[in-house]
């Protein structure tokens, strides 16, 4: 009881303090330069000037506070031993390269990276087009849309049991392992699987992430003026060139949006890992293994936070891509 | 080589009908101008000719092959939009030949039609560039391009000019014109809302209203024997006055008392026991004068529009009925508020009874020949005559059409 008022006291304040700030500072900028008198025209736009920056400013301050700074202090910490008591310049670095862990998780990281947005992205296309003139293609949409109301925890959590195993012989309560029965072929471990074990982590992810790409290309096929697939009709294209001739390079934009929003998530996945396979068995990715690091056992914040920073250094670039993509698409 | 015959074609979308029994003979190399006002059902029309529409009942055909079900890219023809319908990702080059890529023609061939098509339309220039680097007309020129490049029995054209601006229009109008004129055995249809893109470039236009044909005949024809109320007042601007009336003496010269007491002689004959029909008696602005004697209206000048070489009187725009409109070669001074006579040659007038025109009345009328001289006659060039018949059922415009 005392919990639930705190919460709502919480949020009353919250409310509360947003809308006094911005009423009150508006307020008081309006009383230093009033909009009349002698000098209105001046005080209207140093007002103007001024304004834009209170509405910005407490979202500037606590997007510092929580983002920026954060940044500043994981590269700092990273040039610290373990407990952040001795200062050891690039060693936790230089660990790094060496480290067989981190190889994986690289080349892991790199093997997502491939699959998952191309498959995302093609499997998102397809359904767009496919669903696009079919009666009941809102239907469809909405269930391959569904994943991605599931958290990725809660979707790792259903695909674990969709690859769960049983002793031969006893009764299969994994889909993937009693469709093979059912065939006659033996129940197989799947996630301890070397190798393949990886590709049955990404399917969850392409699961989740084509409804994404499904309802983004969706609507940047309907944006496609009819004229020219009219045009292209004439000129005597069949429906798969008029797809892929007329179509697709008009949505280059928009696929390469999605393609790198996808990357995005694919870099910092680390929630599926954790929860199916915790990075064993050659699973282990970045965001995992820094959480290893970071949390697990006797903590290690230089090398936990020397991980952090290679993965913000390898996001960094796709994501200035695709913000000026996409602001190249909204132009 | 190409002619088309359509033969009651229909097009209905669930139980509305838009298009019904249309017949129309189109011959090769003859330039045809589709108008009508909004939702008439012209692009359906051309639409349906492309093959971009399917046809709900009725036959097409195109050089003698019935092509109802045959699709788009085998009829033989190309089409311009009006949105250009270029390909954005594609150089001007690219989307000329894209049609020759997809018909596997070789390299060569290839350049070779998009180079003598990028020179014809002088767009030799720009054919690296991309479509978002051209201006409009520029743009409307390589649509017309790509029609080229695959050199059509009949070319397509859906308004092709309105979005382009007032001077450009002109310009492009002549350059179509040029076009055609360098293709004589190349058909063209061409679908506009634009009587002056109508006039100018057909060689017979098809007035198309109310889901089928009005009528269908040479710029001038329909403009001087309108078969009913709606093409009368649809072809010329302003459009033509209707002042209604009652037959007064018959004869090949017929007197009309006109509402409000004033009478006109009009050169189209009557016969016995036509006496006292009700009639619109049809006057175009142009063919208005002031009156030294008798006139066939008078009225108080409520607006007059100045344009230089033509002045517009405007009477009775206060009233709910459609103003009477005379347009008088010249300048004008002084005219609002003063009463004004005006008179027509008998020649220049036409009579309409529920709507349709009494010249009709007999059947066909012989082939058209221009009024040359303010007193030529019309009708009396040889009989022989291939028109279409007029379309039964009246078509009357709500108000002024344009």
């Amino acid at each position: 009881m005392e919990l639930l008022w705190l919460a709502v006291s919480t949020i009353a304040i919250g409310v509360f303090g947003c809308v006094a700030w911005f009423w009150g500072s508006n307020w008081l900028l309006d009383r230093i330069y009033p909009a009349k008198g002698e000098k209105a025209g001046d005080n209207i736009r140093r007002a103007g000037q001024i304004r834009p920056w209170l509405f910005l400013g407490p979202a500037i301050l606590f997007l510092g506070m929580y983002l920026v700074y954060p940044v500043f202090d994981s590269l700092w910490r990273s040039l610290f031993n373990s407990d952040g008591s001795q200062f050891v310049g690039v060693d936790n670095y230089v660990w790094l390269m060496g480290d067989g862990k981190f190889r994986e998780s690289m080349l892991n990281n790199m093997l997502w990276l491939l699959v998952v947005p191309a498959l995302a992205t093609l499997f998102g296309l397809l359904a767009a087009q496919l669903t696009d003139r079919l009666k009941w293609g809102n239907i469809g949409k909405s269930l391959i849309f569904m994943p991605m109301a599931i958290s990725f925890v809660g979707a790792g959590v259903i695909w674990k049991f969709i690859y769960e195993y049983r002793a031969s012989g006893e009764t299969q309560i994994g889909l993937l392992n009693w469709i093979v029965t059912r065939f006659g072929g033996e129940p197989q471990i799947w996630l301890t699987l070397p190798g393949w074990n990886n590709f049955f982590l990404m399917i969850v992810l392409v699961w989740i992430q084509t409804g994404f790409a499904m309802v983004i290309l969706s609507a940047a096929l309907r944006g496609i003026p009819e004229e020219t697939i009219e045009a292209a009709v004439l000129d005597g294209a069949s429906p798969l060139q008029v797809f892929f001739k007329i179509k697709v390079p008009q949505i280059m934009g928009t696929i390469a949006v999605v393609w790198t929003t996808i990357t995005i998530v694919v870099l910092k996945v680390f929630d599926i890992v954790f929860v199916m396979t915790n990075g064993q068995w050659g699973t282990q990715v970045l965001a995992n293994l820094m959480y290893d690091w970071m949390f697990r056992g006797t903590p290690d914040y230089g090398r936990g936070s020397a991980i952090a920073i290679v993965l913000m250094i390898l996001v960094t670039p796709i994501m200035v891509w695709n913000i000026y993509n996409a602001r190249k698409e909204v132009r | 080589m190409a002619d088309l015959k359509l033969t009651s074609l229909a097009k209905s979308y669930g139980d509305v009908s838009v298009l019904k029994d249309i017949d129309l003979d189109i011959k090769s190399g003859e330039f045809i101008v589709f108008v009508g006002p909004s939702g008439c059902g012209k692009s359906t029309l051309l639409r349906m000719i492309a093959g971009l529409e399917q046809i709900t009942a009725g036959e097409l055909q195109i050089a003698r092959r019935v092509v109802n079900d045959i699709p788009p890219s085998q009829r033989g023809i190309a089409m311009v939009f009006q949105s250009y319908a270029l390909y954005p990702h594609m150089t001007v080059r690219d989307n000329m030949a894209f049609a020759l890529k997809i018909a596997g023609q070789s390299k060569d061939q290839i350049k070779a039609a998009t180079d003598s098509a990028g020179k014809m339309l002088q767009l030799t220039p720009y054919l690296d560039r991309l479509p978002k680097a051209l201006s409009g007309g520029q743009r409307q020129r390589v649509a017309i391009g790509r029609a080229i490049v695959r050199d059509p029995q009949v070319y397509l054209f859906d308004e092709p000019l309105s979005n382009l601006d007032a001077a450009l229009r002109v310009a492009t109008r002549i350059e179509i014109a040029q076009l055609k004129a360098s293709m004589p055995d190349r058909t063209m249809i061409y679908v506009t809302h634009d009587q002056t893109e109508a006039m100018t470039l057909a060689d017979r236009i098809v007035v198309l209203a109310g889901g089928g044909i009005a009528q269908v005949g040479a710029p001038l024809e329909l403009y001087e024997r309108p078969v009913n109320e709606f093409v009368a007042q649809f072809i010329g601007s302003p459009a033509m006055n209707l002042l209604p009336g009652r037959v007064k003496t018959v004869g090949s010269v017929t007197t009309v008392a006109l509402e409000g007491g004033l009478e006109a002689r009009v050169a189209i004959p009557t016969r016995e026991g036509d006496q006292g029909m009700q009639v619109n008696l049809g006057v175009r602005p142009e063919d208005m004068r002031e009156a030294d004697g008798d006139a066939l209206f008078e009225g108080t000048v409520d607006l007059t529009e100045a344009l230089g070489e033509v002045t517009l009187l405007y009477f009775g725009t206060n009233a709910e009925t459609v103003p009477i409109i005379a347009k008088l070669p010249g300048i004008h001074p002084g005219l609002n508020g003063r009463k004004v006579r005006l008179t027509a040659d008998p020649d220049a007038l036409h009579l309409f009874h529920n709507g349709q025109s009494l010249l009709y009345r007999d059947g066909d009328l012989p082939p058209y020949q221009p009024r040359t001289t303010p007193s030529g006659s019309m009708g009396s060039t040889p009989a022989g005559d291939d028109r279409q018949a007029p379309t039964d059922g009246i078509i009357k415009p709500e108000g002024p059409v344009r």
